[in-house]
């Protein structure tokens, strides 16, 4: 029980006999105390955060890339792209992850044992992940196709020559990678629910389907929104996905805006046109961050 | 009689037994799914990794190793190719990079969340979510600016300023998860602490910090995950061989046309180790504290 002591430990401290406490202590210093601990943060953001935007939109500044942008097939394209992997990935990952997340709940051995390899694509580090998609794929005898052949002897495709087979792996391997963070985050809000809850569900003769229907959804709603705002932030800034898995072959016909933003700037060199590109899809990010934002204060107020 | 025998199923009648036994079927098939699906681009690194002589399995449509060996297992921990020279200096440096990112994000995260949630500055609503602004801008849009704000600020091919991104970026979600899993603990807690005369400080290190450890813990590994996941700014900002880190020199191998790629996989694979048994280690304490958005209401 570490509040009580902390408390008796506090009186001791700062009790001084001459004076009542409410003198030693005036309300202004709370405040102060308040400010100095936001100071880390707000040097970081400043530092690391507004100036580099500042700079960026500094750099970005000239309408006339906008127009290059806009006149560049490939920039077209991958516009289409980042929509579709954002879309896809984010609502089929987060979908899944609450269903998943519910098969998690069941108090059985072997499920708590799987749980332990189930987090695995979390805690395994970006790169080597997907490297290895990247080689389960390439060529004509990856992984993928040589156990397609073994099993139903049939010869795979050469998955990086289509542009929606390329984006297609693209996809799933982002959603391998984050699915089992955000069933983590769906395991730990089911947990919150007091039993109680279930119990009268189960009493009153709620089906599985029914209880998550009319029970686990609507009290996870919020956190599913604000999950699905947080993960759709995220994902339009992933670039380890699209750059070691596919690595934008066909003939960057799967880059996405991260991606092609540094293959603009670093491969071409014009820095410029490649924060330009990435800083395009700010229209979007912006309603999405004031969303996300939103939604966290209106739970503040209700709880 | 028989449904005594069959231990488990919840009622005698005989549907309700042939509904159970096919819930559990459905459910073994579901978990047999997930240990396929998560799984299997481990086993392929395992399957390149254990190959001893470069370029064989991968190219033969093998999917079984045909002579497993640890070869290239020791020819990483010697460092014995010029990409993985050094070995373990590149592993310490992403060590560092990974270790100090999640202090320091638990540090700056458990004071601002204090702060804007505990203090009277809670009453400023707007406050509370303003970190999350930082996601306007996704890192990896940021890296080109950043690269050169970096110059300016004399951190050029340092590995302070990868740690700097990374808890840039960490330390929005380590807020906000610290505020949600902090109204679990009643504010009149840290009251009547100060009405005893507890100072600020007080509050925060002997109420605050014991009572939010589950929280910290799953921030902490946020923290240290994130740092180990990312690639593009240690590529873009560490320069020196002196200060590169394991997962650059992963990538590199993708520069040569014909490079080991069992070597590869095998520096991928001990370079997975450290984050997955800190993961494990904290597993149970960091559950409780990923909750977020507040449940129900």
């Amino acid at each position: 029980m570490p509040a009580p002591q902390a408390v008796a430990a506090g009186t001791i401290a700062v009790s001084q006999p001459s004076s009542p406490r409410w003198h030693v202590r005036p309300p202004s210093s709370e405040i102060t105390w308040a400010i100095a601990f936001t100071i880390p943060y707000a040097a970081v953001f400043i530092a690391f955060v507004v100036h580099p935007v500042a700079y960026g939109l500094w750099l970005a500044r000239d309408p006339s890339l906008y127009l290059d942008l806009v006149s560049d097939p490939i920039y077209l394209r991958t516009v289409v792209n980042t929509l579709l992997f954002v879309v896809v990935c984010v609502n089929v990952k987060m979908f899944l992850a609450l269903l998943v997340s519910g098969f998690f709940m069941r108090r059985r051995w072997w499920i708590r044992a799987l749980l332990a390899i189930y987090i695995l694509p979390w805690a395994l580090p970006a790169v080597p992940a997907f490297v290895s998609f990247h080689w389960m794929l390439i060529g004509e005898y990856g992984f993928i196709d040589s156990l397609l052949s073994e099993l139903f002897g049939i010869d795979g495709p050469i998955w990086f020559n289509d542009r929606w087979l390329g984006l297609g792996w693209d996809i799933a391997s982002y959603i391998w990678k984050w699915m089992p963070f955000w069933t983590l985050v769906f395991l730990a809000g089911r947990m919150a629910i007091p039993r109680e809850i279930y119990e009268a569900a189960d009493i009153d003769g709620a089906d599985r389907s029914r209880r998550f229907l009319y029970v686990v959804y609507p009290l996870l709603a919020n956190m599913y929104v604000a999950c699905t705002l947080l993960s759709t932030l995220w994902t339009i800034g992933d670039f380890t996905t699209v750059f070691l898995v596919s690595m934008g072959a066909p003939a960057r016909a799967t880059e996405v805006l991260a991606t092609l933003g540094m293959h603009y700037a670093f491969d071409t060199g014009q820095p410029s046109l490649g924060v330009a590109a990435v800083l395009s899809a700010l229209p979007v990010l912006i309603p999405i961050a004031v969303a996300l934002m939103r939604r966290l204060q209106t739970t503040e107020v209700q709880l | 009689m028989s449904a005594i025998l069959v231990a488990g199923p919840p009622a005698a009648r005989p549907h309700y037994r042939l509904k159970w036994a096919l819930g559990e079927i459905a459910s073994m098939t579901l978990g047999l799914v997930l240990l396929i699906w998560s799984f299997t681009p481990v086993y392929n690194m395992l399957l390149i990794a254990l190959d001893p002589d470069q370029g064989d399995t991968e190219f033969a449509g093998l999917i079984w190793p045909p002579e497993p060996s640890l070869k290239s297992f020791q020819v990483v921990m010697v460092g014995g190719y010029w990409y993985i020279e050094h070995f373990w200096q590149k592993f310490g440096n992403s060590l560092i990079i990974g270790l100090t990112t999640m202090i320091l994000t638990m540090l700056v995260g458990s004071l601002a969340s204090f702060a804007l949630g505990r203090t009277r500055l809670r009453r400023i609503r707007f406050l509370a979510s303003a970190p999350l602004l930082t996601y306007v801008i996704p890192a990896s849009f940021l890296v080109i600016p950043f690269h050169r704000v970096m110059h300016i600020y004399g951190l050029t091919d340092s590995l302070w300023a990868v740690i700097a991104a990374n808890v840039t970026f960490a330390s929005p979600y380590a807020i906000l998860i610290l505020q949600q899993y902090a109204r679990l603990i009643p504010i009149e807690l840290d009251e009547a602490a100060r009405v005893d005369g507890g100072s600020v400080v007080q509050v925060y290190l002997r109420i605050y910090l014991p009572l939010m450890a589950p929280a910290l813990a799953a921030v902490g590994t946020f923290a240290l995950l994130l740092a180990w996941n990312e690639y593009i700014y240690q590529y873009l900002l560490l320069s020196s061989e002196r200060n590169m880190t394991v997962a650059v020199a992963i990538a590199q191998f993708f520069d040569a046309d014909e490079a080991p790629w069992n070597y590869m996989m095998a520096t991928a694979i001990v370079y997975s180790l450290p984050p997955i048994v800190i993961f494990y280690a904290l597993r149970r304490y960091m559950m409780a504290g990923l909750a977020l958005g507040g449940v129900g209401k």
